[in-house]
């Protein structure tokens, strides 16, 4: 070895030494951060159960955490009643996300400028921003008032500090000692075996799931959003190991808006059920189906030309149902299917029923009647349907897979695509409504792929410690997602462009 | 002579080797206990084995019983008697609920339906969510960290004759037996758990534990069938002051005391409205012997 290879090796040893030495004494300060904090959510703090009992990760159920919620919020060990609990349970908890995050979108109509001034023109361009950034406040509260009677109350608000109620229910559990009738009543999230409130990816896109609110572009269809919290009452009746699920709500068809000031005299039925069965060293599979269909109404009585708020009446009909499977191939992976197919009536499709939507021109239902310019679309008696439009209906499936290498993290892949099957503007169509950028203009017939999307995410969420305290996840995702036609027109030959738009998002999810 | 950054990597190992003990020092018998992950199960036709356990254990168990098996969870100083129990040490190898005489091993199917039916009165809840299959892993998991596997074998199950036929005269022989055993120092004359002795109850460990109140609607921590009663006191329940009365009382005996003790319970049965229409009256602690 040549004197300057040996002072190369010694160089090297040395900061060998150093990384190792300073990788010992990060080691040790993170091992030694890593105990148990001091605050608690309120049912792990209750039961003294870690958050890997009920959550696959938090806050995405696994089956047990389903069972414990299906019994309503109790584990049936006689110990669930509030007169058990310690005294200073007290069953709160908060959630908020800062975050850092970058979103970009493929296709923004910008102006243009020359020499410093606006020269009128404009262009298409992609436009980003990123900065660090915070989520909404949830207060989660939760529990029994009295054995099997239970409530959820969940004040949200957005990241303005502006709140509201995300979801309100009283719950009757295990009527007549039987785990097959049980009923809730007040605002709540459907039964969806993949719940969206409990959805493991926090960007705009990513975070909700595309196969729950689909809706065809201009569509006037505010309810159909089954991942969104509805205003009704619901049956769930469940065997008393939960392998069979049954679930029927009766909700109104306003999309969880309050003081009926949407769609009101309208109601939808919503329908699950599903089946687990053991497969062995695979673990507890699950399948099952919904099915929902309802009506909401297309047009508001009015006065002096102005519609009255809750009178909405013309109901039309709309119907989803899908299939559900939550597979797992052993305790490190699983996936979960959710298919869709959807159909609005005719009306929706025309943009009639959002008593919010209006011809674009910045009317509301307050300043203005139908169908005067700027003013909600309504279907005042005597409207004619316009020839050639159909009801629309598409297809759509979300497939979710999890990498489970600990209860302390876990990887997440999303792949949703939404196809149109039928576009509400058949091609008969000369004078029907479309929307465009909020404006709806007579058209033709709509491409047969409009608004169609396609969206995957990816991310992990890590847990640096897991105790039944607290709840700290990093987390970190990835978005993309495409929809046909729904971009700017081409600025010079007016044809309909497609659109990417992409989020990347690192932050802390937190609740305590 | 040593360069500046020699001078830190010697003191950052040096304090590195202070320190990293100190945080591991809990996992010193990990390695003991580590041996025995071979252990497995028998359930049934289902084996279960230990190694495959080691995910679930953390994800459900690891928060009461800890990683060690020792009951020293995270959770358990907030278990504190009497509202609640602290979780079972499983290194011990002493279980309670058990269809094997007193002393000896549970099967490894008595295990199993522990995890499966979990235990009412405490925070061990039902697992039966989980696959067979990973409670059978789980039985051999919680078996792994007991020495007393190695060398011992579970006892075996003690036989339980055909429950008879309910009568009148079997509640009145039963209320004898409760009366002759004592059951009523602990449980009370009247099943509700507030006996001369109840107050003054601890498990092996010396811990505070208190005697089954037999009339507020719960129910029996090892099972609330027939069979499951005439059970508990015939193998007696390892690890606290309920011992067996095998060796005291005969099988008819044993069943006559379940339907007296049934007579105490809230919930609706044959036996307690016998002892209605009986106007049956509660054993008198200083009656003399046989003169119930």
């Amino acid at each position: 070895m040549q004197v300057s290879d040996r002072f190369r090796f010694r160089n090297i040893l040395q900061l060998a030494s150093s990384f190792a030495a300073v990788a010992l004494v990060l080691a040790s300060i993170v091992l030694t951060c890593s105990q148990p904090a001091n605050a608690l959510p309120a049912f792990a703090r209750k039961y003294g159960l870690r958050c890997s009992a009920c959550h696959e990760s938090w806050p995405m159920l696994n089956y047990f955490g389903q069972k414990f919620k299906d019994n309503g919020y109790q584990l049936m060990n006689d110990r669930d009643a509030p007169i058990w609990q310690n005294p200073g349970y007290w069953p709160v908890v908060f959630r908020i996300t800062p975050i850092w995050h970058r979103v970009s979108v493929g296709k923004v109509q910008v102006d243009t400028y020359t020499a410093g001034a606006p020269d009128g023109g404009q262009a298409i361009q992609r436009v980003s921003s990123s900065g660090f950034d915070l989520s909404g406040l949830d207060f989660h509260t939760g529990g029994t008032l009295e054995k099997n009677i239970s409530f959820y109350l969940l004040p949200s608000s957005d990241p303005t500090g502006a709140f509201h109620f995300e979801q309100v229910f009283v719950r009757f559990d295990n009527i007549f000692h039987s785990s097959w009738f049980n009923f809730k009543l007040g605002r709540f999230e459907l039964d969806n075996l993949l719940s969206e409130k409990r959805i493991l990816t926090l960007t705009g896109n990513g975070g909700i799931y595309q196969t729950y609110h689909f809706i065809p572009q201009g569509d006037g269809n505010i309810f159909g959003q089954i991942g969104d919290n509805q205003l009704g009452i619901e049956y769930l009746g469940h065997s008393a190991d939960d392998r069979t699920r049954i679930s029927a709500s009766l909700v109104s068809s306003s999309d969880g808006n309050v003081n009926l000031s949407t769609t009101a005299n309208a109601y939808t039925g919503f329908f699950a059920a599903s089946q687990a069965f053991d497969a062995g060293r695979l673990g507890v599979q699950r399948v099952g189906f919904y099915a929902m269909a309802g009506e909401a109404s297309t047009y508001y009585l009015t006065e002096g030309g102005v519609p009255i708020g809750g009178s909405g009446i013309g109901n039309k009909s709309f119907s989803r149902e899908g299939f559900v499977g939550q597979f797992y191939f052993g305790p490190h992976v699983g996936l979960t299917v959710v298919t869709q197919h959807g159909s609005d009536n005719a009306w929706f499709g025309q943009g009639y029923g959002n008593a919010e939507a209006t011809d674009g021109n910045g009317g509301t239902t307050a300043t203005c009647s139908s169908p005067a310019p700027g003013c909600p679309l309504n279907n005042v008696p005597g409207t004619p349907l316009p020839a050639g439009a159909q009801s629309p209906s598409w297809n759509g499936a979300t497939f979710e897979g999890h990498y489970i290498y600990s209860p302390q993290l876990i990887f997440i892949g999303r792949y949703e695509v939404e196809k149109m099957s039928q576009q509400a503007n058949g091609a008969a169509c000369t004078a029907c409504l479309q929307s465009s950028s909020g404006t709806f203009t007579a058209s033709g017939a709509t491409p047969s792929n409009f608004g169609n999307i396609s969206t995957y995410t990816i991310g992990f969420r890590y847990n640096p410690f897991m105790t039944s305290r607290a709840g700290l996840a990093w987390h970190n995702e990835y978005n993309w997602l495409h929809q046909d036609g729904t971009g700017p027109a081409n600025l010079t030959t007016g044809a309909l462009t497609n659109i990417n738009t992409s989020e990347i998002l690192m932050g802390l999810d937190f609740d305590f | 002579m040593r360069t500046r950054l020699e001078k830190w990597s010697l003191l950052l190992s040096a304090a590195a080797v202070f320190v990293l003990p100190t945080v591991s020092s809990a996992q010193l018998s990990t390695s003991d206990i580590d041996t025995r992950l071979g252990t497995e199960s028998h359930v049934g036709n289902i084996t279960g084995h230990a190694k495959d356990a080691k995910g679930d254990y953390r994800r459900y168990c690891v928060g009461c019983h800890g990683p060690l098996g020792d009951g020293n969870g995270e959770n358990a100083p907030y278990m504190q008697p009497p509202m609640y129990q602290q979780p079972r040490d499983f290194q011990l190898g002493i279980f309670k609920c058990r269809s094997t005489p007193t002393g000896t091993l549970p099967t490894d199917q008595d295990l199993y339906d522990a995890i499966t039916r979990g235990f009412d009165r405490s925070n061990m809840p039902q697992w039966n969510t989980l696959s067979k299959q990973q409670r059978a892993d789980l039985v051999a998991w919680v078996k792994h960290f007991s020495p007393r596997w190695v060398g011992e074998k579970p006892g075996t199950p003690i036989p339980i004759p055909p429950e008879p036929e309910v009568t009148a005269e079997r509640i009145k022989a039963g209320r004898d037996v409760f009366a002759r055993m004592q059951c009523w120092k602990c449980h009370g004359v009247q099943g509700m758990a507030n006996g001369p002795s109840a107050s003054t109850l601890q498990d092996d460990l010396g811990r505070p534990i208190a005697a089954f109140n037999f009339t507020d609607g719960t129910r029996p921590k090892c099972g609330d069938t027939d069979q499951d009663i005439y059970r508990i006191f015939m193998t007696g329940l390892d690890g606290t002051p309920m011992p067996s009365f095998a060796d005291n009382i005969k099988p008819d005996e044993a069943w006559d005391l379940v339907f007296y003790l049934r007579t105490f319970m809230s919930q609706k049965s044959k036996e307690k409205e016998m002892a209605k229409q009986l106007a049956l009256k509660p054993v008198d602690p200083n009656a003399p012997a046989g003169q119930q």
